[in-house]
Parts: structure tokens; C-alpha cells; sequence
């Protein structure tokens, strides 16, 4: 504001900079001077119109990606009209059960230049081929598709707990998707591989990291084990993390797992690409620091965490919505949201400089020792794979160990906070206020569970169950085959209006189900 | 567990997770602080159906059901339990711990639920209203 001149990055002669391995202080040399965030806004509500409204409101509001959250039972694997689904359609996120529901989702946006994030795993295939087919249904060739696809089945054992097929199985379709979209969707993220819902479950930051590079390694060591050459996917493998409270520990995080990969993709798996080495993520602010007393103070809390993450070089971010320990957030909690984000791109000038912490002592200390509790677990996890890192981690994940882990955390931080040793404001102190009425929420009413059963139940009268049959039939025969990749027989049967929920049992035909041992 | 019965004299609990939401953190931070406090707890797990977890209720002879949600499914899901429980006269009371909006709670005693604990609920507050529905 002074007028005083700023370089694009600050460090001494002979020093790692920003854009240089091992990318510690950011995978770009001028970080945000050439390109800000993306201002990727997750969102998903009610019915796939429902949402396509916001998702325009959101683009207009100057949002520039677009990021779906679908509800539990499109995660799981499950059709709306299905028992099971009772009460739960369209409350999390939107409802999905046919390609018919993709094409009302986007309906509208140009696919071919806005940007796609789809926060789905289990079901992630099939909810890519619904996506693909789409898409070239209104002209747009799957090599012009630019997104992400969430598809990190590994978090969910661990933590978020939406998993449907056993993990060998599910690492099959990762597996397939990988293949897929390397050979025909050259500007399409295969995985997003996630710390977020580890951080939510209760790991520490620490942890985090730990475990979503080790995940990210078990994706690599899966792809190259199914022939393909490490740069040919490695580049369209990027993270998403946490931003949570503990401002500085957050930013060393980042640091840390720009550089730890950079190292382990070049020492370890041989890539040459510079691009494989390069870390990019997308952050989104922390769920679980959300207060549902005082929610007003959610958005002090979200402004910090996204200025930590923007500090930390992130590539994209969401904002939670100041009433979301509450329910989902109402279109002006969504605006404030983004709006937080304006501001910390726009007014603060925090933008001008890339990793403006780096040199700072108590930030590289706290980098390096993030990075050293990181590699002490992947000794723990080689050694459990007897050296595979693929082994080690699914052998993690049956034997409950990243499980019990991450409850340890959880039950550690709340006995602090049960004991006052960590303060939460309106929580355990500071409690004026905490009487005040709750904001006006958004409803999602049992209307709109009856209008997208009404909608499946048209899709499937309208279908021809022959087609629906045969092609159900051919996926069996393709799953049973452990070679076969099983893209493109779901691209075909998507394109016969069979449910998510038909497909997903098809699928567990061959594949059996997985049921999680139940630990405290 | 055998060993240490007079430990857990302050109550049987079962804890569940219903329907499809995945969330466990919170439900399993309760399973210790009920346990260290001196409650026994059986744990269900995820992805239970209201019959499920009243059947695993007689089966255990439990003083109390816990369910924990945070999906948005209580008012169909938390009276599906109450329901599952009178059919097969199972007489016990069943908390909900997890996100319910305060408007949502009126319905959510009217439909039987003895109590709910939202985020934010102390240990304190935990095990006092156990410990009150136990006796």
C-alpha cells in the first residue's frame, strides 16, 4: 500500500526458491503473481436442479471451479428409491442415480472450460463414466474434460468411512480409472488424494500428512504395478489437505508435503517429469473447528484457517460457511464464504509474494519436523509391506492400525478440551452469546427425497430393460476378469439409464462387501 | 468386561451408528469417555438399520440406545429406532448425540427420544444424563 517494491519471492543468494526442487517454498516460481487459487466452492444439495442453481449463483458470485458433493447414499453406492436411502436423500450433498441426474447437474456450464471436482470414491468409476458419457452426449469429447475425480478409496477405510467393495477390490477400480484416464483424458485428475477427511476424523497434522503420502504412494506403486511409466500419471495425481486452526503447524504441513514428495517421486519411484515431483493441492478449511455456539465466530475461524492455506501455496481452496457445525449452509453463509476469500486475495496483499514464511526459523523448524514424523511412519508401514508401501497400507487398513490411530487423536484432543487444556471459544470458555437463537438453516425436506424418487422412477420406465440387462451383464463377465479394465463396459451401461444402484451391485456380485470390525 | 465387573456398575450402554453416514469420530470419542467414566459400552458400529440395533438392545439387555448422527436423517431415523424397539417391547430409552438443529428437537421428543446431546456437550453433561436415564 506504501508503494514500496516487492520481488515476486524473498529468500538469500544460493537459496531454494520457490518453483525449484525440492519444492518446499511453492511448486511455481511466481506462485500467485502469475495465477491466484482457484476459487473452487464445494457444493450439493436436494436434487441435481437444486444444485445446478447454485452452482450458477456460485460461478456468477465469481467462483471459478465447481466442486459436487453428492449425499450418502449416492456415496454408498445406493439408489434413491432403495430402503436404506430413507431420510437420507439429497441432505448431504445431491443425489445422483442416473446419467439422466449428471446431465440436470451440469446442465448449462461448458464443460470444456470450467474446471469439475467430484467428491466421490467408492462409487467413482461409475460416477466417471456417468460424467464422460454425458458429456459427449452434449458434444464434448472426454479428452477435453478437465477435473477431478476425489476416487481415494484408501481415506476412506482410514477415516471417512464410505466404502462399499474390500480394499483389494476397490484398488482394482482405482487401478482402472488410473489407465483409463491416462490414456484417454489427458487433462482429467484421477485421484485426489486426501488428508481432509483423516484431519476431520481426529488424526493430527502430523498424521495427516503421513497418511495421505502414504496413500499417495500405495497409488503410485498400484499404477506402476499395472505398467504404466510413473510421468505418464504421476502429474494428474494431486493432494487435498486440511487447513485447520493451529495457524503455523498448518503452513509447515504444506511445506513439508511439497518436499517429502518431490524427494520420494524422484529418489524413490524414478520420475524424471518435473511435473511428478511437483505437489498441488487444494485445501479446504476445517470442518470440525466449526462451532455450532456463537456460529458467527466460524467466520473468524475460516479466515484464518484459508490464510494459512493460501501462506502454506495452496492451488485451490473452499471456505466453509459459518453455519455448517449446523447443517448445510444457506446461500448467504456459501457468499460470505467465498467473499472471505476475496478478501484475503484481493485486500491484504498476502498474494504478492510466494511463501512469504520461508526463512522464517520457527516455521523451518516446524517444517522439518513435520517431514521427520511423516518419514518415521512410512519406516512403520515398509515394514509392515515388507518394503511395498501398496502392501503396507492395505495390510494398515485390514489390521484397523491407521484406525486406531486416528481415534487416539480424536479421543486426545477432547479430553484437552474436556479439561480446558485446549480452549474453544463459546465451547469450554467465553460463553456470552451462546444463548442467542440459531441462524435461519437450510431445509432439506422429505419433498425433495419424494421428487428424485419420482424422477428415478420415470428414468426407469422410460428405459429400454433389455439394453439395462445385457449391459449389467457384460460388466459381471468384465469385473470377473481381474485383467479387464472396467471403464468402458461402464461407460456403455451408464448410457442405458441402469442406476448407480443397480451397477454398484453388479459390481459387489463379484466383488463382495466390506464390513468394517467395529473397535472403540 | 470380566475382571473388573464392579467398574461397570454405572450402566450398559449400546452405541450405533444408523443408516448411512459414515461420520465416526464423535461416536467413538463417546464409546471412551463412557467407558473411562465407568459405563460399559457395546459398540454396533457403522451402518446399522433401526431392527438391527433394536435387536442388538434385547440382546444385550442394555440400560440405554445411543445413536449418533450427523447426516440430517434423525427425524426419519431416530423415530425408526424408537419404533423397532416398541415392536418388539424392548423398554429402554434412546439418546441422540450428534448435529440436530434446535427446531428439530420438540419433534424429536414427541417421537420418544429421551435426549439429545449436540456438539459441544461436555463429559460432564455425557455421563450425567446417562447416568439419569440408567436409574
Amino acid at each position: 500500500m506504501s508503494g514500496i517494491p516487492l520481488d515476486a519471492v524473498h529468500g538469500p543468494d544460493g537459496g531454494e526458491f520457490p518453483g525449484q526442487y525440492p519444492y518446499t517454498r511453492g511448486p511455481y516460481a511466481s506462485m500467485y503473481r502469475s495465477k491466484l487459487w482457484t476459487m473452487r466452492m464445494f457444493a450439493g444439495f436436494g436434487t441435481a436442479p437444486d444444485t445446478n442453481r447454485r452452482f450458477h449463483d456460485l460461478l456468477r458470485a465469481g467462483g471459478d471451479g465447481l466442486s459436487t458433493a453428492f449425499d450418502m447414499p449416492t456415496l454408498m453406492g445406493i439408489d434413491s428409491d432403495d430402503p436404506r436411502a430413507l431420510g437420507e436423500v439429497g441432505r448431504c450433498g445431491v443425489a445422483v442415480d442416473t446419467v439422466d441426474d449428471v446431465a440436470d447437474l451440469y446442465a448449462g456450464i461448458d464443460l470444456g472450460s470450467i474446471t469439475t471436482s467430484m467428491t466421490i470414491n467408492a462409487p467413482a468409476a461409475v460416477v466417471l463414466a456417468m460424467f464422460v458419457a454425458n458429456a459427449e452426449a452434449h458434444g464434448v469429447t472426454r479428452a477435453r474434460l478437465g477435473g477431478t475425480l476425489q476416487n481415494d478409496i484408501l481415506k476412506e477405510y482410514q477415516a471417512q468411512k464410505e466404502f462399499v467393495f474390500p480394499p483389494r477390490a476397490s484398488m482394482r477400480l482405482v487401478r482402472d480409472t488410473i489407465t483409463f484416464c491416462t490414456a484417454e483424458m489427458p487433462r482429467w485428475h484421477t485421484i485426489s488424494i486426501s488428508g481432509y477427511h483423516i484431519r476431520e476424523a481426529g488424526s493430527t497434522a502430523a498424521q495427516e500428512l503421513a497418511f495421505t503420502l502414504a496413500n499417495g504412494f500405495a497409488y503410485v506403486e498400484l499404477a506402476r504395478d499395472a505398467g504404466l511409466d510413473v510421468d505418464a500419471f504421476a502429474p494428474r495425481l494431486s493432494f487435498f489437505f486440511n487447513a485447520h486452526i493451529d495457524f503455523f503447524e498448518e503452513i509447515a504441513k504444506y511445506r513439508a508435503a511439497r518436499r517429502t514428495w518431490a524427494r520420494w517421486l524422484r529418489d524413490r519411484y524414478g520420475a524424471k517429469d518435473v511435473r511428478s515431483h511437483q505437489l498441488r493441492f487444494h485445501t479446504q478449511t476445517a470442518g470440525v473447528s466449526l462451532t455450532a455456539q456463537q456460529p458467527e465466530v466460524n467466520i473468524v475461524r475460516t479466515a484464518i484457517e484459508a490464510l494459512a492455506g493460501v501462506l502454506g501455496g495452496t492451488q485451490s481452496l473452499h471456505t466453509n460457511s459459518y453455519d455448517e457445525a449446523l447443517a448445510l449452509p444457506t446461500d448467504d453463509a456459501a457468499r460470505i464464504a467465498l467473499r472471505t476469500q476475496q478478501v484475503i486475495a484481493h485486500e491484504t496483499g498476502v498474494a504478492n509474494v510466494a511463501d512469504p514464511l520461508g526463512g522464517s526459523w520457527f516455521v523451518e523448524q516446524l517444517t522439518d519436523e513435520v517431514e521427520a514424523r511423516a518419514e518415521s511412519v512410512f519406516a512403520h508401514l515398509l515394514d509392515l509391506g515388507s518394503g511395498s508401501m501398496l502392501e503396507g497400507v492395505i495390510r494398515g487398513v485390514e489390521e484397523g492400525w491407521f484406525q486406531s490411530e486416528i481415534s487416539d487423536a480424536a479421543y486426545d484432543f477432547e479430553k484437552r478440551v474436556n479439561r480446558r487444556r485446549r480452549i474453544v471459544v463459546g465451547v469450554n470458555d467465553f460463553f456470552e452469546g451462546n444463548d442467542a437463537d440459531e441462524p435461519t438453516l437450510l431445509r432439506i425436506t422429505q419433498d425433495d427425497e419424494r421428487r428424485q424418487v419420482e424422477r428415478l422412477a420415470r428414468v426407469r420406465a422410460a428405459r429400454d430393460e433389455r439394453s439395462v440387462a445385457d449391459a449389467l451383464t457384460r460388466l459381471r463377465v468384465d469385473a470377473a476378469d481381474p485383467e479387464r479394465n472396467l471403464m468402458p463396459a461402464l461407460i456403455d451401461t451408464v448410457g442405458t439409464r441402469a442406476t448407480l444402484g443397480e451397477i454398484m451391485n453388479a459390481l459387489a456380485d463379484e466383488f463382495g462387501r466390506y464390513v468394517e470390525t467395529p473397535r472403540i | 468386561m470380566s475382571g473388573e465387573p464392579e467398574m461397570n456398575r454405572r450402566g450398559r450402554i449400546l452405541l450405533a451408528k444408523v443408516g448411512l453416514d459414515g461420520h465416526d469420530r464423535g461416536v467413538k470419542v463417546v464409546a471412551r469417555t463412557l467407558r473411562d467414566a465407568g459405563f460399559e459400552v457395546i459398540y454396533l458400529g457403522l451402518f446399522n438399520s433401526p431392527d438391527g440395533v433394536a435387536a442388538a438392545a434385547r440382546d444385550e439387555d442394555v440400560d440405554i440406545v445411543g445413536i449418533s448422527m450427523l447426516s440430517g436423517a434423525h427425524l426419519t431415523l431416530a423415530p425408526a429406532v424408537v419404533d423397532a424397539l416398541r415392536q418388539i417391547d424392548v423398554d429402554v430409552p434412546v439418546v441422540v448425540g450428534g448435529i440436530v438443529p434446535d427446531g428439530d428437537l420438540t419433534e424429536l421428543r414427541a417421537a420418544g427420544i429421551a435426549a439429545v446431546l449436540t456438539p459441544g456437550s461436555s463429559t460432564d453433561e455425557i455421563v450425567a444424563t446417562l447416568e439419569g436415564l440408567c436409574r
